[in-house]
């Protein structure tokens, strides 16, 4: 890592963790989730909730914390803008990212580079 | 039509579907596999083997639905994102294909936590609706994640899960959606207990016009006892156990609970069944294969179509 992306790190770790109890993945879909950091979800599920949120809304694998995505939704619920990301399909992570800037990498683009076997299927209607 | 799997023939042929869960198995011996599954032969479409359930280890899916495949039984092979990182499942799933199995079922998991080794470490490397994305890709275009071109792709039918019943219940259609974006041709759904509930789901399903692009079946639990149906309500994640349910098993001496949790199955199939878009159902007996076969007869779902009907391709079961 060079002296900017260090500095820049310097910068983003700590503000992104204190609003967004953020986790440096390096590649950031906050916007896609109703700015609720997803890699808070212990399944480090990219795309929504899994089958397992408790009734009451909270976590399957902390029954004391709300669940993630059950926030994401509701709060993408009130964003003025990027209501309709949450129904983005969301690519693998690299986690050659994690611990990098994702500002820098939304710069540079290199949070974009998708593998390259990642494409979506044709859909197939069946009747 | 070629179809991948039986179950898909079936599926797009309008026939209303049966399939049942393989009790898991903690064996090394094959027979263990075959001892469960031999009752329910005839009475479904085909049988999933589950992939460590519960976050509870057992005899790999792999290896059971191939000891089904040998039996020419059809397996529904369900494979989890917990265990495995993208290399692992890439290459369960060819492995999968290459030993005969035709239907697979992908899923994030239950956490650790929820198992028998609750300090292990869990992979989660990619999530459910990419693991799906990745199946369609090993199939459709001939490709690993990676890009790299596979000799032959493998040929099956690409299945996952949903869960009607959990938070937050508004997103549930679109995750569904988003499942079939990502190349979901079949849905199993969570237990159905709560037929309110699962009817606002299925509108909004319909609403979306996801009913002409995925097969929708619903699973249906059979109660045995009425500490079993408490249980399934207080430790089993995302399951909603209405408490009518429970009161109805507790209203009769243990000794006829079976029977009342078979007749509660046997009204939920009914009910489900006239719900448009539900293509068929999962019944699911834990360790009860006998509640199975009562049920699919109570329901007039038997006898199954014979293996005929369907033509499928790559030689499948
Ligand atoms: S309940 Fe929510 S936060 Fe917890 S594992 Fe499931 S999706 Fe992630």
């Amino acid at each position: 890592m060079g002296v900017i992306e260090r500095m820049t790190v310097a910068v983003e770790k700590p503000l992104k963790e204190a609003i967004w109890d953020c986790r440096m993945c390096g590649q950031c879909i906050l916007h896609s989730t109703g700015l609720t950091c997803p890699m808070r979800c212990p399944k480090n599920l990219r795309n929504g909730p899994c089958g397992g949120v408790r009734a009451n809304g909270n976590c399957e694998v902390f029954p004391d914390r709300p669940c993630v995505w059950v926030q994401a939704w509701e709060r993408s619920r009130k964003l003025p803008l990027f209501r309709d990301h949450m129904h983005h399909v969301n690519p693998p992570v690299d986690w050659r990212l994690k611990g990098t800037s994702s500002w820098i990498n939304l710069v540079t683009g290199r949070d974009h580079k998708r593998p390259a076997g990642w494409a979506a299927p044709e859909s197939s209607a069946h009747a | 039509m070629r179809t991948p799997s039986r179950l898909a023939g079936l599926l797009h042929a309008g026939r209303f579907v049966v399939t049942a869960e393989l009790s898991s198995v903690d064996s090394g011996e094959p027979e263990a596999v075959w001892r469960r599954v031999e009752p329910l032969r005839g009475v479904v479409d085909a049988v999933n083997c589950t992939d460590n359930t519960g976050a509870h280890v057992h005899m790999s899916s792999l290896a059971a639905a191939h000891l089904l495949v040998e039996k020419g039984i059809e397996p529904i092979m369900q494979l989890a994102a917990r265990d495995r990182n993208r290399l692992a499942l890439q290459a369960d799933l060819l492995g999968a294909a290459a030993l005969g199995v035709r239907n697979i079922l992908l899923m994030s998991g239950d956490d650790v936590t929820a198992g028998d080794h609750p300090e292990a470490r869990s992979i989660y490397d990619i999530d459910s609706l990419q693991l799906l994305q990745v199946a369609r890709n090993l199939r459709d275009r001939g490709t690993y994640l990676s890009g790299r071109r596979l000799e032959s792709p493998p040929v099956f039918f690409v299945g996952a899960v949903e869960n009607p019943f959990a938070p937050p219940l508004d997103f549930r259609p679109f995750r569904l959606q988003k499942k079939v974006e990502a190349g979901a041709e079949f849905i199993q759904t969570q237990l159905v207990f709560d037929l309110a509930r699962f009817h606002a789901f299925m509108g909004r399903v319909e609403d979306l016009g996801l009913l002409e692009r995925v097969f929708v079946i619903a699973s249906i639990g059979i109660p045995r006892s009425a500490r079993g149906t408490h249980f399934m309500k207080e430790k089993v994640p995302g399951l909603s156990v209405p408490d009518d349910v429970i009161r109805r098993m507790e209203s009769v001496p243990p000794l006829q609970q079976p029977a009342e949790g078979i007749r509660i199955a046997i009204e939920l199939v009914e009910a489900v069944r006239s719900i448009r878009g539900i293509s068929g159902v999962h019944l699911i007996g834990i360790k009860w294969e006998e509640g199975v076969v009562r049920v699919a007869q109570g329901a007039g779902l038997l006898p199954r179509p014979v293996a005929e009907v369907v033509a499928t391709v790559g030689g499948g079961a």
